[in-house]
């Protein structure tokens, strides 16, 4: 899922205008699992953005709503009248969510309440790892389900570089080293001799290095 | 300080199996604390949610106590470290939003603390006097005063 984090209320308020009326919008799908951007979470900060606005008379007048998905134009419909009702929409979805909200609304502005981390897992109760970096060509299976590019620090697909500390990272030692772990997976798997085979460099292109990106689906159009 | 302070006003949530019941006996020792105290009784104050802390102040209150069981000595296990987590957080939200963290404070307290509650009480009063009323409250008596004739 999308994992992202919560901006803080001072570089909320550098971003909102004041004397507006507000709509904290949040998106009841990766964000709430990831306890940024779900109905909790709009409550949370429409409440902190009240406080705030009294206390420094900024003049805001707050409103909350949650939609299913906000980068689904269903779910979108749905917001429809609380948007028209607003001057802003502080969107707790994530960066796609935010943009798909703009798209909809060409005359209202559009913030984002979040900063968009990174794709990851929920790895115990209140902690989130990255795990993909959707470089547009999995590599996954030549490493035993551990993927280099994401969670190796300098991306090597020819690992490991010699660095790593005890099983941690050279470059984040509160993380483990991606090739230590590869190893151990495919020692685990009787895979080991894949790392007898050289990668050849990546196709680079078919992730964002390649431009912004689109898949079509002409089995699904209408 | 005075007893009688209505200048400000605390919202205190205390569990019903220890603070609560410590109010309850400070009550029944004829034990003194500052009157300007709401006593919320709550389950467990791992039930206690960051917006409640929040909502609390956007409707009024100068101060808010979060009174639960000693540590270990859940009724639920860990509801008060639950709590203690949440109250951290929500004080770094109202630092954020202009308010000073230190109207909002967890203490811990037995069924058979009444002293100690009080003493809390009294303590958490006179912080919240000393850093005034809240300003949000300060902004609405502001305006009551300016439309006064």
């Amino acid at each position: 899922m999308i994992v992202a984090e919560r901006k803080s209320i001072p570089e909320l308020l550098d971003m909102l205008p004041n004397n507006s009326k507000i709509l904290v919008l949040g998106c009841g799908t990766c964000v709430t699992v990831c306890l940024a951007g779900g109905e909790r979470e709009v409550s949370i900060i429409s409440s902190a953005l009240r406080i705030a606005s009294k206390t420094w008379g900024l003049g805001y007048e707050v409103s909350e709503l949650t939609i299913e998905r906000q980068c689904d134009n269903v779910f979108i419909e749905q917001a429809i009248e609380a948007i028209e009702k607003v001057d802003v929409v502080l969107s707790l979805g994530c960066g796609a969510g935010v943009q798909a909200i703009a798209e909809r609304f060409l005359k209202k502005p559009v913030y984002a309440g979040l900063n968009t981390k990174f794709l990851g897992v929920l790895e115990e109760r209140g902690v989130w790892t990255e795990k993909c970096s959707q470089c547009g060509s999995c590599v996954l299976h030549e490493y035993g389900g551990i993927c280099p590019v994401t969670r190796c620090a300098k991306h090597l697909l020819n690992g490991p570089c010699g660095g790593s500390r005890e099983d941690r990272c050279e470059v984040r030692p509160d993380r483990p080293c991606a090739w230590q772990l590869i190893y151990h997976r495919l020692k685990n798997i009787g895979q080991l001799e894949r790392l007898e085979k050289i990668a050849p460099p990546k196709q680079w292109s078919a992730g964002l290095s390649g431009g912004p990106r689109v898949i079509i689906r002409e089995d699904h159009r209408i | 300080m005075s007893l009688n302070n209505n200048e400000t006003t605390i919202v205190a949530f205390c569990c019903i199996y220890c603070a609560y019941a410590a109010a309850d006996l400070a009550g029944s020792m004829r034990l003194q604390y500052p009157s300007n105290v709401r006593i919320i009784r709550t389950p467990c104050t791992g039930r206690l949610e960051v917006e409640y802390f929040l909502r609390a102040f956007e409707n009024g209150a100068d101060g808010v106590l979060v009174a639960g069981c000693e540590e270990g000595s859940c009724h639920f296990k860990e509801g008060n470290l639950i709590a203690k987590r949440r109250v951290n957080y929500a004080r770094k939200l109202l630092a954020e939003s202009g308010l000073e963290a230190e109207r909002l404070k967890m203490v811990n307290v037995s069924a058979a603390g009444a002293r100690l509650f009080t003493e809390h009480v009294r303590e958490m009063a006179e912080n919240v006097q000393r850093l005034g009323p809240s300003p949000l409250n300060r902004a609405k008596t502001r305006v009551q005063q300016e439309i006064k004739p």
